[in-house]
Formats: C-alpha cells, sequence, structure tokens
C-alpha cells in the first residue's frame, strides 16, 4: 500500500529547483543569436530536410569560449541544457545527454521551454498519446501505453473531451506543410519525453514532490509575528559577538591543528582502506587497542572534547583520574551525558541515583562544585527534566577543561601513551598486491557485536567502581564472626 | 450582536493597523541595527586570513566504490560510526544497509511509502531511521540474522503533518531530531514516541537540519525553503540565530567541525559559510560556470575542504578558507541528492537519481 499525502488543491505548483530557468533562458536565446551564436545548418533526416540543426561539438565549443571551463565541464552544462528541454536530440532521442561530437541537435521553441508557471498536465498527456494514436494504432511504446491505459482510467470522466482535442490537432497538423508538422512533432515529442521521461532516462524536469508553501509568495506578517521578530532583533543585538578577526582566525587555526589528520590533506598510515582495499588503518584505530597510533594520542591533546570523545581516549584519562582519585567529576560528567540522552521513561530514576552518588552531603563521589550551582540542581532535581543537570554538568566540565587536562597532558600517563604508540610504516603495495587486496577484503566485525561487547565492559566496569558499602561490608564481617 | 458595539470595534481596527505600522516600523529600525552592530565587528574578509595558510596541492580523487542495488533515486544516505557501513534510501521505498567496503547488502527493508527522503543510521550501530512522504520517521532495529523480517520490529517515532524532508539522532540512538514540509522541526523520544520538543519559526518547508559538534551538544541548525537558516536550542525550542542570505531554498546544512560555523548549498547554485561568532556570513563559494543547485554540503575532517553535490550531475570541491574551487568530479548520471563524508575522513559518499551511491577518496 502506497500512503500518498493529501496537498491542498493549488493551481501553482512551487517544484523545486527552478532557479536556474532565468541563467539558462538568457544563454539559450544568446545561443540562438543570428551573428553570434552556434551556426546551424539544414540536415536531412531520413526523408526530411529540417533546418537549424546543430552539432554537439559545436554547443560545447560556443560554450567553452563563453564560460572559459573546461570542455568536461561545458559538457555536463549541455547535457543539463538537454535534460530541461531548452535543446533536444535528433538522434538517439531518449537519451538526455549532451555528446561532444557530430551528434545533432536542435532548439526547442520558446513554447515548450520548462516554467514554474505551467506544468504539463495529465490531460495535456492524454490529448497527446491519444492524438498519436489516432494517426497510427500500435505507434505507442510499451511504457507510453502503459501511461496511456492508466490515463484512460482515472480521466475517463473527460475522454470525450480528450479524443475531441487530440482530433482537432490531428486535424490542424494535417493542414500544415510537411516540414512544418515534421519539425513541430519533433519538438512536441522532445516536450514529453522531458516531462514524462521514459524508463531509464534521466530528465531534469522529473522533479518528485513539491514544495508545500509557496516561496514567493509574500508573507503575511502578523501582529504577533512583529512582535516576536521584534524580540528576535533585540535579543540578537544584546548577544555578545565576536570581532571577525578573532572567529575568522580561529576557523584558520583549526584547519591547521588538524591539517595533518584529515585523509583527504595529509596520507593515513598504513594507509588509507578505500585506495590500497586494506583496512588495517581501522583495524590500529579500534574502539579497544591495548596499543593507539601517535596520531590517535596526538589527536587528544587538541581540546577536552577530543579526548572525551574518543572513548580510548576517555579510557587513558580515566587511568590518570584514578591516580590522582579525582575521577568523580569525569563518572558525573559521564552520567549526566546519560541522563540528557536517554529514555524520557528512564530520567526520574537516573536523576535520584546520581543525586544520591554525586550531590547529596556526604554522598560516595561528591562533586565539588561551587554553592550557587548546587543549590540550583539540587532544587531543580524536585521536579528532575533533561536538562536539570546543565548547569552542573558545564561547571565541572569546565573545571577539567582548565585544569585537569593540562595536567593530564604533562602526566607521565599521557607521556607514556605518547611514547608506546604505534606509528604505521606507510603501505606500498604493487599492482598486483592491491589486485589480491581487492578480491579479498575483510568483513570486519559486526557493529551490533561490537556494540554487545561494549555494553558488557560497561557493565563489569560499572560493578568494579561501584563505591563500597561500608556498612553491608562490616555487617558481613560481623556474621562471619 | 449589539449594534452598539460596531463603531467600538471599527476603531480598535483604526488602533489595531496604527500599531501594526508602528512594529513594522519599529522592525525594520531594529533590522538595521543588527546590521549596523554586526559590521562593527566586521574588520577582516575569511580570505584574507587565508592568506597566511598555505595553498592546497593536485587532488586525486576517484571513484573507489559503486553500490549497485537500488531500483530507483537514491535520495539519502548516512554513514554508520564504524566508517564503512552505510545506509540508503530511494524512491521506491527501498531502504538498504550496506558494507561499503566489501559492496555486500547487509539489510534491506520496503517501506510503505514511496519518495524515503530522510534515512539516519544510529550511534550504536544496531538501528536505522527512516521517513518520508508517509509523514512518519520510523526506527527499523537492525539483527544480526539476515533472514529476520526488519519489518516486524519497525516503531512509528516522529507524526508531522507532512513529508519528513531529514532525520538524525542524537548523541544516543534514544532520541530523534526531524524536519519536515510542514515548516517545523521536532526532537522525539524514540523508546515512547513522545515529542519532547518542537521547533517553529520556518515561514515554509524545512529541508535540512544538522546537530552541533560541540561538547554541549545542545544546538543544531536547520535550513528551509524561506531561504532561511535557523539556529536552534534544544532546550528551550527558540530560534537563537537566523541568516537570511540565500536568493532560494536551502537544500543543505552542515556545521563546520569545530562547531563555530556551518556551511549551506542551495538551489541559487551557491553554497554559503557562516561564521556564528561573528553572527554574519564569511564566504560565497560560487562560480559563474555553476548555475545548478547543490542538494548537498559536508566538509572534510579538518574543515579544509567542502564538498557539494550540485544537481548538473557534478561534485564541487571548495577549497574553505581561500573560496576557490579545487576539484570537480564527474561520473553520476543524473542529479546528486546526497553528500556524505565518512566518520574518519577517509572517504565520502555520494548518492544520486541515477540509482548509485559512489564512495570517493
Amino acid at each position: 500500500m502506497t500512503i500518498r499525502t493529501v496537498r491542498p488543491n493549488r493551481v501553482q505548483h512551487f517544484r523545486p529547483r527552478t532557479h536556474c530557468f532565468k541563467k539558462l533562458e538568457a544563454m539559450v536565446v544568446e545561443m540562438q543569436d543570428p551573428n553570434s551564436g552556434v551556426k546551424g545548418s539544414e540536415q536531412k533526416l531520413n526523408v526530411n530536410t529540417i533546418p537549424h540543426v546543430i552539432t554537439g561539438e559545436d554547443v560545447i565549443a560556443w560554450i567553452t569560449t563563453k564560460m572559459k571551463t573546461t570542455p568536461e565541464e561545458v559538457q555536463a552544462f549541455g547535457t543539463m541544457l538537454v535534460a530541461y528541454g531548452y535543446i533536444y536530440p535528433l538522434q538517439n532521442h531518449k537519451k538526455l545527454v549532451m555528446c561532444n561530437d557530430t551528434s545533432l541537435y536542435r532548439f526547442q521553441t520558446p513554447y515548450f521551454w520548462p516554467t514554474q508557471n505551467w506544468v504539463a498536465e495529465d490531460s495535456d498527456y492524454a490529448i497527446y498519446l491519444a492524438k498519436r494514436n489516432i494517426r497510427k494504432k500500435g505507434m505507442l511504446e510499451p511504457y507510453e501505453q502503459a501511461h496511456y491505459n492508466h490515463l484512460h482510467d482515472w480521466l475517463n470522466h473527460k475522454w470525450d473531451f480528450i479524443v475531441m482535442q487530440a482530433t482537432e490537432q490531428y486535424r490542424a497538423g494535417k493542414e500544415r506543410k510537411k516540414p512544418d508538422r515534421v519539425v513541430f512533432d519533433c519538438q512536441e515529442r522532445a516536450y514529453w519525453i522531458v516531462n514524462r521521461p521514459p524508463p531509464r532516462t534521466h530528465s531534469a524536469m522529473d522533479t518528485g514532490p513539491e514544495r508545500l508553501i509557496d516561496p514567493t509568495a509574500d508573507e503575511k506578517i502578523t501582529f504577533d509575528a512583529y512582535r516576536r521578530m521584534n524580540l528576535f532583533y533585540q535579543q540578537a543585538i544584546m548577544r555578545s559577538k565576536v570581532k571577525s578577526s578573532v572567529s575568522l582566525g580561529a576557523l584558520a587555526k583549526y584547519v591547521t591543528t588538524y591539517k595533518n589528520h584529515d585523509p583527504f590533506l595529509a596520507p593515513c598510515l598504513p594507509s588509507n582502506p578505500w585506495q590500497t582495499d586494506n583496512d588495517t588503518y581501522w583495524t590500529y584505530n579500534m574502539r579497544r587497542v591495548d596499543v593507539p597510533t601517535k596520531m590517535r594520542v596526538e589527536r587528544w591533546s587538541f581540546s577536552l572534547f577530543e579526548l572525551l570523545s574518543d572513548l580510548r581516549g576517555r579510557d587513558d584519562f580515566k587511568v590518570f583520574l584514578k591516580k590522582e582519585f579525582s575521577g568523580e567529576n569525569l563518572a558525573f560528567w559521564e552520567a549526566a551525558e546519560e541522563l540528557k540522552w536517554g529514555t524520557a521513561s528512564s530520567m526520574p530514576s537516573k536523576a535520584e541515583t546520581i543525586f544520591k552518588t554525586f550531590l547529596v552531603p556526604g554522598a560516595p563521589r561528591w562533586i565539588n562544585i561551587d554553592g550557587r550551582t548546587m543549590g540550583l540542581t539540587v532544587k531543580g532535581l524536585d521536579h528532575p527534566h533533561r536538562y536539570v543537570l546543565e548547569a552542573a554538568q558545564t561547571h565541572v566540565f569546565l573545571l577539567m577543561k582548565k585544569d585537569t587536562f593540562f595536567r593530564y597532558l604533562k602526566s607521565p600517563v599521557y607521556k607514556d601513551s605518547q611514547k608506546k604508540a604505534l606509528n604505521p610504516e606507510s603501505h606500498s603495495f604493487s599492482p598486483a598486491q592491491l589486485e589480491q587486496n581487492a578480491q579479498n577484503r575483510s568483513p570486519g566485525i559486526h557493529p551490533i557485536i561490537l556494540w554487545q561487547q561494549e555494553e558488557e565492559e560497561k557493565a563489569k566496569a560499572a560493578v568494579a567502581s561501584a563505591p563500597v558499602d561500608i556498612k553491608a561490608m562490616m555487617s558481613k564481617i560481623d556474621r562471619k564472626k | 450582536m449589539r449594534s452598539p458595539l460596531v463603531p467600538e470595534m471599527a476603531t480598535q481596527e483604526v488602533q489595531l493597523n496604527e500599531t501594526l505600522s508602528h512594529l513594522k516600523t519599529e522592525s525594520e529600525t531594529l533590522k538595521t541595527k543588527l546590521e549596523e552592530e554586526r559590521a562593527k565587528l566586521h574588520d577582516v574578509e575569511l580570505h584574507q586570513v587565508a592568506e597566511k595558510v598555505d595553498g592546497l596541492g593536485q587532488f586525486v580523487m576517484k571513484t573507489r566504490r559503486t553500490l549497485k542495488g537500488h531500483g530507483n533515486k537514491v535520495l539519502c544516505m548516512d554513514w554508520c560510526k564504524d566508517k564503512r557501513r552505510i545506509v540508503s534510501s530511494s524512491q521506491d521505498g527501498k531502504v538498504i544497509v550496506w558494507d561499503a567496503f566489501t559492496t555486500n547488502k547487509e539489510h534491506a527493508v520496503t517501506m510503505p511509502c514511496t519518495w524515503v527522503m530522510a534515512c539516519a543510521y544510529a550511534p550504536s550501530g544496531c538501528a536505522v531511521a527512516c521517513g518520508g512522504l508517509d509523514n512518519k520517521c520510523s526506527v527499523y532495529p537492525l539483527s544480526l540474522d539476515k533472514n529476520e523480517n526488519l519489518a516486524a520490529k519497525k516503531k512509528s517515532v516522529a507524526m508531522h503533518t507532512n513529508y519528513l524532508s531529514a532525520c538524525s539522532f542524537t548523541n544516543s540512538d534514544m532520541q530523534i531530531l526531524t524536519s519536515s514540509g510542514d515548516g517545523t522541526c521536532a526532537l522525539w523520544d524514540v523508546e515512547s514516541g513522545q515529542l519532547l520538543q518542537s521547533f517553529h519559526g520556518h515561514a515554509a518547508d524545512v529541508l535540512c537540519l544538522d546537530l552541533a559538534p560541540s561538547e554541549t551538544g545542545n544546538t543544531f541548525v536547520s535550513g528551509g525553503c524561506d531561504k532561511k537558516a535557523n539556529v536552534w536550542d534544544m532546550r528551550s525550542g527558540q530560534c537563537i540565530q537566523s541568516f537570511e542570505t540565500h536568493e532560494s531554498d536551502i537544500n543543505s546544512v552542515r556545521y563546520y567541525p569545530s562547531g563555530d560555523a556551518f556551511a549551506s548549498g542551495s538551489d541559487d547554485a551557491t553554497c554559503r559559510l557562516y561564521d556564528l561568532r561573528a553572527d554574519r556570513e564569511v564566504a560565497i563559494y560560487s562560480k559563474e560556470s555553476i548555475i545548478f543547485g547543490v542538494s548537498s554540503v559536508d566538509f572534510s575532517l579538518s574543515g579544509r575542504l567542502l564538498f557539494g553535490g550540485y544537481n548538473d550531475y557534478t561534485i564541487n570541491v571548495w577549497d574553505v578558507l581561500k573560496g576557490t574551487r579545487v576539484s570537480i568530479l564527474f561520473g553520476h548520471e543524473n542529479r546528486v541528492s546526497t553528500l556524505r563524508v565518512s566518520p574518519d575522513g577517509t572517504a565520502f559518499c555520494s548518492g544520486s537519481w541515477d540509482h548509485t551511491l559512489r564512495v570517493w577518496a
């Protein structure tokens, strides 16, 4: 069953991707200039002589001169002119591409140009197919016959009108001179190939679902809307902004920092799996490796966000924090993340656990945050919502960012990681070896299995790091006595 | 209605009109003031800053994989965090999960609607989300058993009043952010299907969205047919920044890797870069010879390169800092509808209306 949405009945159809029409039309008009445009000639096609025929290579040469770019790019542009129906091919008329050779094309008459305002209606198509049927039965191709049958069904109430129109047009056509009729038939056929493309024909007028709201209509701005807009402007004016030199400098600095880590700018070591069909690079960078690579360890030093985003880096950070007996900040941050991104139903219980573990005075993993934030957070926990720990979490993150992170980078833990880090040699495969690699691409481990492993490890770690309940332990010892 | 009220209503209406025009003037004054404030901080251009940065060398980017299997136009794709699997959706309702490295198809789901315009891979790698003309976003948990019917475990999460244009998981499998042709974006709880937050402000269809890669992870940007790109606060539902410089529909928005800027691609054939801290547009990536719209954009890992998939079947690669085009890639036989860089930046994948996906590196 196909579900189709009920769209409002609008006279206008707001099709996407029509912004280019103006420029295309201007270009096509220029191309047809009798003095400076593309030179056309008469061509004999079957029995008839068709005027104003142009070749693909002439079109591409003309546009190359006009746009001052490469022939490949111009060929892509030319293909679009054909795909939109401004130019149509005379031979091979179902393939809407521009070929850079002696293939023959003609400019489409402006009557048949694509526009936003006039859509090729099904009833027009029905008239066209009926007319072809009148001219000669059995002339329709299979896909056209299928369309015809379908239209006959659902336009049945209008069918008399359609047949009448088709007959009229057929009669009018017969009164034209033969050469004109041939040209008009070509034009009309080209129009319908673009607007009702045959299977395996790529046409640019095959646009898909339409936009719902007219983007060109003036927005009727109501009283409330103005109020909201003004409020927005006021807030925007008040918001602190940064000088361009500062913010753009930061963007440039980011690029420079990550330059050697970008596989498009610097080679991956040992090699880019997509280029050599060897996935060692991914194996070296898996979630749980004993020895991370040098590049990975370097990346951890770029920012606390990078260090925490890479779970292997986070593990390393935890090792450092354990040595410093200050793991509770990170534990709180992780718990707060789980609250924020967890299911709505799990929130109350998670909030309570966090309160008991980290915030209540005398809690086993009490975090040291300023009184004001603590007060706000505890108050908010009366009615816990997703962002109740936001203030506390930000405070803790900033603490870690400004202090703990830098101490980590200077610590023996990190320096040790750097020293032991793997620095793989670059692969150099011979063409034969590359062939071999392509035959033997490794399937890797399925993400579902990795996820299950990860969940098991997390559960183990949670048990291991859970605060020891002294009272329970003592009572156990008492009972044993 | 008592007749004495009528003259009162008439005066009220006159008062309303006066206040409306008063608001309109105030609005225009405020808008000018905002532009002035922005201009005060506009002390340097991006290409000036870029002068100090090294130029880029020559690039050799080739198609490394061609994924054939969709019977119709490919509309959307997303990478799995394992850097090699992708999910793609097409016009005929099929959603396929591939191991792009080996080109094997691993799962296939047939949706009950055509034009599946949005799909996303869950961060855990254990589920995919998709939707389109059915106005919904549904989540399908994946399975190791190849013969299992995935449609049986399907979960309907989001319900919009018109087509779903884009969807994305947040930092976990438990929440989905969606955008729709009905002009709104929304945040949903996957387990219960509950609407957590809705975002109103676009005046027309919303076509795309992207979540900010920041340590707080509380904002996202959306682009629509009203030519606006809006930045939203996920907690309050408020629009905190808005940019209206494009001349036509914005088809794609993507954050710069640092989260301090974002790029957009539009039917007006330009890609633009917006600086969030300076609150303005800082670069336009365009050429005289490029007149067909951009359908999707994405950054390389360092943010130096911007890849754009265009409606003229090509992919253009831009130098983000210097503003020049670095490369143009040919290969697709119909418009490029979707483009994403892999999570570790080793490749990017483009999906096209020619029924195929290509991985480039």
